[in-house]
């Protein structure tokens, strides 16, 4: 069968054969919005895995519910998160009276002015005549419910698992029923002061909105998007296994349906073999000798931007179920990634020294929510003399290691599993505190010993 | 840690002592700070076995339980700190000044000082919360004859006041409730492991080490030491006590006074000869546990006092006499005691308090300090440099307003988000914007000033840097601002659990069903 883009995957009735991955994800699709629209609960919440097509399900959440003659207030973390979705909605239905709520100093994506259906204002007022009203949590935080005729009969969350209970708490008060829609593997949040003498509390502040939800309201029903239209089948069961252990996903396209060739032979470096390497399996390790760095580990900074340069000199090109012909592989299509930000500032300018602009490098924090065809990224562990809690974040490596459609390389230096192994996990266990599965520790090991059979030694 | 902070610590084991990491002190110490170092008994949580307390560095009061699992002795201990605690707390409660109204406020006193309690160590500091969560809600006989240990009401009002300090220390910058291996180790960077700098004695011995010793030996010293008699030369600054001193001094002598009191109370009497004798000895193997700590602290402090104040620390220390003002209008207003457990909305704003405190605590620790600054500058956070050259520019509005495009070479790395806000501290205490333009060469940056040129088409005098002018930009706001409002606790939302039920009386909360004895 053929799709025509990744993120929207074809709607309809389920169809008898349970194998196939569009039928299923339909199938989920159709049971998510019957509970949104014609449900009793006060609450739906969709874990959604990377890639799953979670921003079409809002997408097309928001426009059932308009259709059956609802408005309904649209609430996500981020500036960029909120432009994006006012512009898939306005995209999908040009005729949808959208509400763009912005803070006074932060104007919206001056994209949306290429839609006459958004109507962009910083007072909540202004827009009472939309159907569908999107702002930030941050900014929703700010209208109080005497600024409103009556609260909202729908919301829609939006990367609820990466709000905090306290900003749900003050927002909640401005509708009466919610979809929340999310994915639980990625970054919690956090806060930047302890918060430890509210652990275990139904509403720890600090917590993320879904975990207080089901806590207060324990019977809301839960769906889960099945299948992962990003990951391509030789990532899908590694991210799977790794960091969703007991809520295992699929990927929509099959092996071999996703490739990535070189034009340019290898010329037997490092740089060029996990590449290779990569390009054959999906996944490619370019290991440096054991060392403890700095965070902004010369070397390792360099092997990045060496692999990326490599990868854009060799002429690849991508064959996906998207198009019969091949894509050739450009810049904006590889993203770098990183766990600090100073990491993240020494590869740009390493790659500007080789002379390569338009490849994304960002933190983790920041590459959540986007996809690219390639991605390196510098192991959070890498060089590192202590494995502290930031470090083995399970959300961290989870969003470093699926951003991507058909490969993705880590550099790393030697060394890790054993430090690893000389770091177990020392979290004090908070009583009442659901704990996470898997914990960093774990995942980490996975996902090492999955790459220890795509690794390259270093050389040059 | 951040790197500046790894360098001072690497270049305190090659100097064989602390380096410091601030130029001036960051905290506001009171000039009669109520000193409180408090010993706990191993193996019982809760079970104070003595402390020092007072505001004279030369008499302190000592307060020993001699059998501290007696409870008739524990709460004459509490009520003997209940009264120095409400003393200290009374003294400072009718000095007032007038805050004059503003735009949200309405013109309303606040104490012109409030109350400062120093403690040896982080633990100290939840020890006073622990104390204070265990006495709050003691009955007093007045309340209820039949309760089993009745208390004085000045023991369940200092468990009021301790308690609000314990919560005030979690806020960043606070200075109400203050522990000294915290203030030291912000001021100094030792050449051992954060963890080794919770130890005073150790931490001390690296700051001041004795003639004739590096920082590290005198550590080791105050860590391992032990005289002739098998006990640390260096006690532990507590609230635990050294498990050595306990098996072998502390316990022969508790059960001496055990065995004492005992054959008093067989012969009639509640008291005896013995049993003082008995008793002396056990206060003067405390003390003798308690007293280098005591005067640590003090050394501690005279090492502080030596630094010169920060420019914010009296804006910060404001806010702390606002706490305490709260706090006692709540006393006066026979509010009833804090809860046991936040709710929603309390853990919200608490937080949300707590995290602008923090961001604005460190705005102002680098502005007030330049080799704080520096660390910010090496993270990437700010830079500093000369003006090569500034040009005129205008907004594009009706009225163009002027945006001078600045020009400033740095040595510096900043990392920039593209079009990211900078912040420039202007010499009357206001903060100047400007957005990021771009870097014109390696080692130059160009931003464009946006405000604080006054109100003319021609910027005010002084208000734009020239060329030559040494200036710092920060990537980070200078003086952040809460969030909005939170709503009411009855209108807790739906997914927080609703309203809390009002009709639990804070004053008597539902006994652990679970555990016996639910005192704390």
């Amino acid at each position: 069968m053929s799709r025509t883009t990744e993120d929207s995957p074809p709607h309809g009735p389920a169809r008898p054969a349970p194998r196939d991955p569009a039928a299923e994800a339909a199938a989920v699709t159709e049971a998510i919005l019957r509970d949104t629209l014609h449900g009793s609960s006060r609450g739906v919440v969709v874990d959604s895995p990377p890639g799953a097509g979670k921003s079409t399900l809002v997408v097309r959440a928001a426009r059932e519910l308009t259709a059956a003659g609802e408005s309904l207030m649209v609430v996500a973390q981020t500036n960029a998160q909120v432009d994006d979705l006012a512009d898939r909605l306005a995209t999908a239905d040009p005729g949808l009276a959208i509400g763009r709520l912005h803070g006074s100093e932060s104007p919206p994506d001056p994209l949306l002015d290429r839609h006459p259906s958004i109507v962009k204002s910083a007072k909540v007022a202004d827009l009472a005549q939309q159907k569908v009203v999107i702002a930030t949590s941050a900014k929703w935080a700010y209208v109080k419910t005497t600024d409103l005729t009556s609260p909202w009969r729908h919301a829609i969350v939006d990367e609820a698992y990466q709000m905090r209970s306290d900003a749900l708490l003050q927002v909640a008060g401005l509708f009466e029923r919610a979809l929340f829609v999310g994915d639980p593997g990625q970054l919690d949040p956090f806060s930047v002061v302890g918060a430890d003498q509210w652990a275990g509390l139904s509403y720890d502040p600090s917590a993320s909105a879904v975990v207080t939800l089901l806590a207060h309201n324990p019977g809301l029903p839960q769906h889960r998007l099945p299948v992962s239209w990003r990951l391509p089948a030789s990532a899908a069961p590694l991210v799977s296994r790794a960091f969703y252990p007991y809520t295992p996903f699929r990927s929509g396209t099959g092996p071999g349906v996703r490739r990535l060739s070189f034009g340019v032979p290898s010329q037997g470096t490092g740089p060029d073999e996990v590449l290779d390497e990569a390009a054959a399996s999906g996944w490619g390790l370019l290991e440096l000798p054991a060392r403890h760095t700095p965070r902004t580990d010369p070397e390792a900074v360099h092997a990045v931007a060496q692999v990326v340069r490599r990868l854009l000199d060799r002429g690849g090109v991508t064959f996906s179920e998207r198009s019969q012909e091949p894509a050739p592989l450009t810049a904006d299509r590889i993203a770098v990634g990183t766990a600090h930000r100073d990491q993240a500032a020494a590869v740009r300018s390493a790659l500007t020294a080789l002379g390569v602009t338009g490849v994304a490098v960002d933190t983790a924090n920041r590459l959540q929510g986007r996809e690219f065809d390639v991605t390196v990224f510098l192991h959070p562990l890498s060089g590192r003399p202590d494995a502290t809690a930031f470090h083995l974040e399970t959300g961290r490596l989870c969003v470093l290691a699926s951003r991507h459609r058909h490969a993705c390389i880590v550099v790393c230096r030697a060394g890790v599993a054993r430090l690893l192994d000389e770091h177990p996990s020392t979290e004090p266990v908070q009583l009442g505190v659901t704990v996470k599965f898997p914990d960093g520790w774990e995942a980490n090991h996975a996902v090492l010993a999955h790459l220890d059979e795509h690794r390259v030694p270093y050389r040059t | 840690m951040s790197l500046i902070g790894t360098l001072a610590r690497a270049e305190a084991v090659v100097a064989g002592r602390a380096q410091p990491v601030a130029t001036v002190r960051h905290r506001y110490l009171s000039q009669h700070p109520l000193v409180f170092v408090p010993l706990t008994t191993a193996g019982e949580v809760g079970a104070p076995l003595g402390a020092l307390v007072g505001r004279d560095r030369e008499a302190p009061s000592l307060l020993v339980v001699t059998q501290p699992r007696d409870r008739d002795l524990r709460f004459d201990f509490l009520a003997a700190l209940a009264t120095t605690v409400i003393a200290h707390m009374d003294r400072y409660a009718d000095d007032v000044e007038t805050e004059p109204a503003t735009r949200n406020r309405e013109e309303s006193e606040v104490c012109a000082d409030a109350p400062q309690i120093i403690v040896p160590n982080a633990a100290a500091a939840d020890y006073v919360r622990l104390l204070g969560r265990s006495t709050r809600f003691r009955r007093t006989a007045e309340e209820n004859p039949d309760e089993p240990y009745p208390v004085p009401s000045r023991v369940p009002l200092s468990g009021r006041w301790l308690t609000h300090y314990g919560e005030r220390a979690r806020t960043p910058g606070a200075s109400l409730l203050l522990s000294m291996t915290e203030l030291l180790s912000r001021h100094w960077a030792t050449g051992q492991s954060n963890l080794e700098d919770q130890h005073l004695g150790a931490l001390l011995g690296w700051i001041a080490p004795p003639k004739g010793m590096t920082g590290a030996d005198a550590a080791r010293r105050a860590e391992t030491g032990r005289g002739p008699d098998g006990l640390l030369l260096s006690p532990p600054a507590g609230p635990a006590t050294d498990p050595a001193f306990d098996n072998t001094v502390l316990a022969p002598a508790m059960s001496r006074f055990d065995a004492a009191r005992a054959a008093a109370r067989a012969a009639g009497e509640e008291r005896s000869a013995a049993t003082s004798a008995a008793e002396a000895e056990v206060r003067a193997l405390v003390e003798s546990q308690l007293r280098p700590t005591w005067d640590d602290v003090w050394r501690g402090l005279d090492l502080l006092r030596a630094l010169p104040e920060g420019g914010h620390v009296e804006e910060r220390w404001k806010r702390d006499r606002w706490s305490y003002t709260g706090h006692r209008d709540r006393v006066r207003a026979g509010e009833p005691p804090q809860p046991k457990r936040d709710d929603a909305i309390a853990a919200a704003q608490k937080l949300m308090g707590r995290e602008t405190a923090q961001v604005r605590l460190e705005a102002q620790e680098a502005l007030d300090d330049p080799l704080v600054m520096a660390g910010r500058r090496l993270s990437g956070e700010a830079f500093a440099g000369e003006v090569t050259d500034v040009v005129m520019a205008y907004s594009e509005a009706k009225v163009p307003r002027p945006r001078p495009l600045v020009t400033v070479a740095t040595a510096d790395v900043p990392h920039f988000d593209a079009d990211a806000k900078l912040y420039r501290a202007l010499p009357g205490g206001k903060t100047q914007e400007a957005r990021f333009v771009e870097w014109p060469a390696p080692g130059e940056v160009t931003v464009r000033l946006l405000n604080g040129m006054g109100r003319g088409k021609v910027p005010d005098e002084g208000s734009v840097p020239a060329a030559g002018d040494r200036v710092c930009w920060t990537l980070f706001e200078h003086a952040p601002r809460g969030g909005p409002e939170l709503p009411d606790p009855e209108d807790t939302p739906w997914t927080h659990g609703g309203p809390p039920e009002t009709a639990a009386a804070p004053a008597a909360p539902a006994p652990d069903p679970v555990t016996v004895e639910d005192f704390l």
